[in-house]
């Protein structure tokens, strides 16, 4: 494993049934750095990030998380899952539970915390994600914008080293999209190893390390914001960053 | 939507349609709400299109020769504890029968002078049922009071100590056997049919294809097949010696009929979860059996309140199936008590009368259900 890698991914290959999702994909991400991952719908990239804390799992090749490859074993799973958050497109709050329930249910359970102590460390990542007042209400009542915070907030309760984002604002009415970039940019900022599967290109700008671009499961082009937009090396990506940039 | 508002919006509509004649048949009452007199409300609602009048004609139609003869049957040419020959000669219901033969109806072939120890029994039994619902009571100490409430029962209706007789269980019959045999195996198919619905949506083949078998075959057989198989077949299959007493093989048969049901209406909460609920719960890292107990089940059987309610009335009106392995139950001993020849007229009232017993407890159910339906979905509303 090369220095200072937090995931590495090794020559990983995914199939659903005959559909070849991920080829080959290799992949080294250091402490503290942010990743952006964009591409076409169906390139793999939500499948790739998925990977990562196997949601998905994968079929060939290796992935090191923080030292700890992922296998079939349950031990190496849930090893790497107390190690990685995770946000998703469509927040996934647990509806039956209020917002506090929903910070403090993994510290709980499976950190073994004590109740007081993670409600206050809940209320102080509420203040930090700018909603410490909805804490008892349930995800039902808030909006997109506030839930997606909420889900933020609740992945960082657990205290990861990684922090996995699956197109956490493709969901959001348009005015609430700032609002999350805006914890997400602070969050970046405090040192939080990102990996960000987005189509949000300012985000990308000013906040990634590098930019990967996927397509048909494969890594066509990775580099620096500055090269990935202002010099891209292949063909694809120039198609791409046309479509989505034209607007 | 509250009741209340419904007359309200009927109100608004038919005043928007037709300002002047509704608006004289609408009266503000104090608290700004509105409702409509008698004779207006009639018109706008019962005769206000052709359709509507001659539905409404042909419907007092129907209860004009209906309603009439029930009440005199019922109530006004009843004969409420008479003789039998009073009876007789009485064009209304025998009501008498029931004052006579309501121990044999209640407590079956449970010895007469000792008929007080079943009731307390059941008295015990419904109140704890009662006590339960409460949701302030729902409290470790519960569990407890079940525990010394159950054990009481059993000295009651076994006696063998503190100087009761003993009291054989193929003496017992009525309410009791009813009663236990219904919340018993309620009590036990509901746990069942939650991990059988979960097994079948296992990964794991050989627990999937154990609980599709379970449920595909219990759902094809009448319950009466399957009360018969565990009362008669079961014995046989058991070692020389051992018995297995037959109100505890029909319980096991009633309990594993009803949860293969269950387990269907169960499974139907379990798929209309969002997959990305247990994603959630992966990605923070609980474990199957914390995300099952902790994120899954808390929605999906809230969901399936309805269905699975509905299931728990049907077994109980079930438990009148034990008859054909012998046992003793509420509307086996009303058909013993209409066998009488000095009463043998009157069964039509016996069986009014247990019909009303099956009523009241499948009614609280029903209502106890919409209760819990609604403060279970508490955080659906906004």
């Amino acid at each position: 494993m090369s220095e200072n890698a937090v995931i590495e991914l090794r020559k990983v290959g995914k199939w659903y049934n005959s559909y070849h999702a991920l080829r080959d994909v290799s992949l080294t991400i250091k402490k503290g750095e942010k990743v952006v991952v964009c591409g076409p719908s169906g390139s793999g990239k939500s499948t790739m990030i998925r990977c990562i804390n196997r949601l998905e799992a994968h079929q060939t090749g290796h992935i090191i998380v923080n030292g700890t490859e992922l296998t079939d074993d349950v031990k190496s799973v849930e090893k790497v899952r107390k190690q990685v958050g995770m946000v998703f497109q469509n927040f996934n709050l647990f509806p039956h539970l209020t917002v506090l329930q929903n910070l403090t249910l993994a510290p709980i359970w499976v950190r073994g915390m004590a109740k007081s102590e993670i409600e206050e460390i809940a209320m102080m990542y509420l203040r930090r994600v700018r909603i410490p007042d909805q804490a008892h209400k349930f995800p039902g009542q808030l909006s997109g914008g506030q839930q997606q915070r909420v889900a933020i907030a609740r992945a960082l309760c657990m205290r990861p080293e990684i922090m996995l984002f699956d197109e956490p604002t493709s969901a959001l009415d348009p005015e609430m999209v700032k609002e999350v970039l805006d914890v997400m940019i602070e969050l970046a900022d405090e040192g939080m190893t990102m990996v960000c599967v987005t189509h949000e290109m300012g985000f990308a700008r000013s906040v990634a390390d590098s930019i990967i671009f996927m397509a048909e499961g494969t890594i066509i082009e990775s580099g620096s914001p500055a090269q990935f937009f202002e010099n891209p090396k292949s063909e694809r990506t120039r198609q791409f960053l046309g479509q989505i940039l034209e607007h | 939507m509250s009741k209340d508002s419904i007359p309200q919006s009927t109100a608004a509509l038919a005043a928007s349609f037709e300002e002047e004649p509704s608006q004289a048949s609408v009266a503000t009452l104090p608290g700004g709400m509105t409702a409509l007199k008698p004779f207006g409300w009639a018109k706008n609602n019962l005769f206000n299109t052709r359709a509507n009048t001659v539905l409404t004609l042909v419907c007092f139609a129907i209860l004009w020769f209906a309603v009439p003869p029930v009440v005199n049957w019922v109530l006004l040419n009843a004969v409420w504890l008479g003789t039998s020959d009073e009876c007789r000669a009485a064009a209304g219901a025998c009501w008498s029968i029931i004052a006579v033969k309501h121990r044999l109806i209640f407590f079956g072939t449970y010895p007469y002078e000792e008929q007080w120890r079943p009731f307390l029994a059941c008295a015990l039994f419904v109140a704890m049922l009662g006590v339960s619902g409460v949701r302030a009571f729902w409290r470790p100490w519960l569990v407890g009071a079940w525990a010394l409430v159950l054990v009481a029962m059993g000295v009651l209706m076994w006696g063998g100590v503190l100087g009761l007789t003993h009291v054989a269980n193929d003496k017992w019959g009525g309410l009791p056997i009813t009663l236990m045999l219904s919340v018993f195996s309620i009590t036990l198919a509901f746990p069942l049919s939650i991990l059988l619905a979960l097994g079948r949506q296992s990964s794991l083949p050989a627990i999937r294809s154990l609980c599709v078998g379970f449920i595909e075959l219990m759902r094809g057989v009448p319950l009466v097949s399957v009360l018969f198989m565990a009362s008669v077949m079961f014995p046989l299959f058991l070692p020389e010696g051992v018995t297995i007493d037959k109100l505890l093989r029909a319980l096991a048969g009633l309990t594993l009929f009803t949860a293969a049901y269950l387990a269907e209406a169960v499974r139907g909460g379990l798929q209309a979860i969002p997959k990305g609920q247990s994603e959630a719960a992966d990605a923070l890292g609980l474990g199957y059996w914390q995300k099952t107990m902790l994120i899954i089940l808390p929605q999906a059987l809230r969901m399936v309140i309805p269905p699975i309610v509905n299931q728990f009335i049907s077994c109980f009106k079930d438990t009148s199936l034990v008859t054909i392995v012998g046992l003793y139950d509420l509307l086996t001993a009303a058909t013993v008590a209409t066998t009488d020849p000095e009463w043998r007229p009157f069964f039509a009232e016996v069986y009014v009368f247990a019909g009303l017993m099956f009523w009241i407890f499948c009614f609280s159910m029903s209502r106890y259900s919409q209760w819990l339906e609604r403060m279970a979905n508490r955080y659906n509303r906004r």
